[in-house]
């Protein structure tokens, strides 16, 4: 930007005259304005309007253990949430990674493999979720046999959040320099120990944020989890028994109509849950951006 | 060298994960979905405009129509207040005010859908009462809805675009006595034109594929609307709202409504792949 500045020094009243011998530089420039404007002032009103209207609903007895019709606990889907994060986590993480490594370390350019990886990887993240909700359905519930299950959401989310932990993962891998590579091969590590020893560690901030990130779509999905998991509203007491979680656990109160109040304090756990997360993420991929 | 080889087996496995998956998600979608639309008619199925399940009837025509519709309409809300927040933010942001607003644009990314259908029904519905009367569900609304949820998007990549355009084509155009304004707009906006298109295929991907939100403010009537305040089903709140309970042959057209989704989908993934390559 400083190159800008540096061609373009114009003070306020020369500007003013040139906007008068120009009327459409003068329209472009509102419009560009009031678009920033707007998009901010959208976002800003629905977080203040969630705030305003669910802070006061935050009552302690939505934070119980128990759920039932008098008292929609909020609870047991916090702890779903927990279990089901960490759980697609297991699952993705080590997918993502190893697959973002062999496209990067390992696949050689021109590789028709790797293009249809990449391919696919393209489409995967273009599918709605609520194709990865069916698709989970009908393959973990039905044909699996395995029913209403947070294990069968949890994989439905890992195929779906794969395709981000690939590319921020492939992305923090490229930016480890090839000086680094170079160096171990010519200390004599081996392939494999170089990976492992010193393009990961290095990359690592990369993949936490985009691991972070996923944890926020992970948070905030509903359609894809709504017909594998299901919307028990207890704790899920097993791998293979339904739990929903906070995001569904509010789909199912607006749903039901009659639990307003609570949504509203269901919809500021959720939004804090994730300005966090995106928060966390973005701290470390700063970090990491200034590391490589 | 034996542990060399098997972890490169380990990784190449994993790389083919994702291939593995696209196509289970094809092949389950199809085989479960192809035999509803032959048993009811593929001009039945895609063209008929009556959906009653109860007396066996299912046309998704109106549902095709439904999601066309409210995808136009999110296009048409969010596609020129994208790409002039990705100009502001590429050429008109103080440096200062970018960190403010960069976050802001990535938060408003990361809001989950069902988050936003409740700010559209407990604020934009009553809004759309009380200005148009009606029940205040229907295309308007969730193409102002949808409009804003694929914002994120489309300034993300028409930024990103906006400034891989050289430098030298801002200057050149200044230098012949352009205002930053018209430089901007004239000689650099179109330079990116590929990829913002792309850029909004993308937009066009999210929006119709979006389910949460609109279900909660599109009014899910399974009639072609008459109006943009009439209320109006996409293909996703078709599939959302009756899976539940569905059986037999309903469960299966709900399918076969997926796959005809599914089919949009890999069309406007296409088209984005085929322009996101051009553009670079």
């Amino acid at each position: 930007m400083e190159h800008i500045e540096a061609i373009n020094t114009q003070s306020f009243k020369e500007r003013l005259a040139s906007y008068k011998r120009s009327p459409l530089s003068l329209f472009l420039a509102v419009l560009v304005i009031l678009s920033a404007v707007i998009t901010l002032t959208v976002l800003v009103a629905l977080i203040v309007y969630i705030l305003a209207k669910g802070i006061p609903n935050l009552k302690p007895e939505l934070f119980e253990w128990e759920y039932n019709t008098t008292n929609v606990s909020m609870m047991p889907a916090i702890i779903n949430t927990l279990t089901i994060t960490a759980m697609t986590l297991i699952f993705a993480v080590p997918a993502g990674i190893c697959s973002a490594i062999y496209l990067v370390e390992y696949a050689k350019r021109g590789n028709k493999f790797v293009s249809v990886v990449r391919m696919t990887t393209e489409t995967l993240s273009g599918i709605p979720s609520i194709v990865f909700g069916l698709f989970g359905y009908l393959f973990f519930n039905i044909y699996l046999g395995w029913g209403y299950s947070i294990l069968g959401g949890s994989l439905t989310l890992a195929i779906m959040v794969l395709p981000l932990i690939m590319r921020t993962t492939e992305e923090a891998l490229q930016s480890v320099p090839d000086a680094y590579r170079e160096g171990s091969f010519g200390l004599g590590a081996g392939k494999l120990r170089t990976v492992f020893r010193v393009v990961l560690p290095s990359a690592v901030p990369g993949i936490l944020a985009g691991v972070i990130l996923a944890v926020g779509r992970i948070v905030g999905e509903t359609a894809a989890l709504l017909y594998p998991a299901g919307t028990a509203a207890q704790v899920a007491d097993g791998f293979f028994s339904s739990g929903r979680t906070l995001a569904v656990h509010m789909y199912a109160l607006l749903n039901e109509g009659l639990y307003m109040d609570q949504a509203y304090a269901t919809a500021v756990v959720l939004l804090v849950m994730v300005v966090c997360i995106n928060a966390l993420s973005s701290f470390i991929a700063k970090k990491a951006g200034v590391k490589a | 060298m034996m542990k060399e080889k098997v972890m490169k087996g380990v990784f190449m496995a994993a790389a083919a994960l994702s291939i593995l998956a696209v196509a289970l998600i094809c092949v389950f979608l199809l085989a479960n979905g192809v035999p509803a639309i032959e048993e009811i008619g593929v001009a039945d199925f895609l063209l008929g405009d009556t959906w009653k399940p109860s007396n066996n009837i299912y046309g998704i025509f109106p549902m095709i129509v439904g999601s066309v519709y409210v995808t136009a309409g999110a296009i048409i809300v969010g596609v020129p207040l994208g790409i002039l927040c990705a100009v502001f933010l590429a050429w008109f942001c103080p440096k200062k005010l970018y960190k403010v607003i960069k976050p802001a644009v990535e938060l408003l990314a990361g809001i989950p859908s069902i988050v936003y259908g409740f700010f559209g029904l407990v604020v934009l519905v009553p809004i759309m009462q009380n200005l148009f009367g009606g029940s205040g569900k229907g295309v308007l609304t969730a193409s102002i809805l949808l409009g804003i949820m694929i914002l994120p998007t489309i300034i993300g990549v028409a930024e990103s675009n906006i400034r891989a355009v050289p430098m030298s084509y801002y200057e050149g155009s200044l230098g012949l006595g352009a205002t930053h304004e018209r430089s901007v707009f004239f000689a650099v906006l179109p330079a990116a034109k590929q990829g913002i298109l792309a850029g909004v295929i993308l937009g066009i991907g999210r929006a119709i594929g979006e389910t949460m939100a609109v279900v909660m403010i599109a009014g899910n009537q399974p009639v072609v609307p008459n109006s943009i305040f009439g209320g109006v089903r996409t293909m996703t709140a078709n599939i959302v709202m009756e899976m539940g309970y569905a059986a037999d042959l309903h469960r299966e057209a709900l399918l076969g409504t997926a796959v005809v989704l599914f089919i949009f989908i890999l069309i406007i993934n296409l088209c984005f792949s085929v322009l996101k390559r051009r553009a670079d």
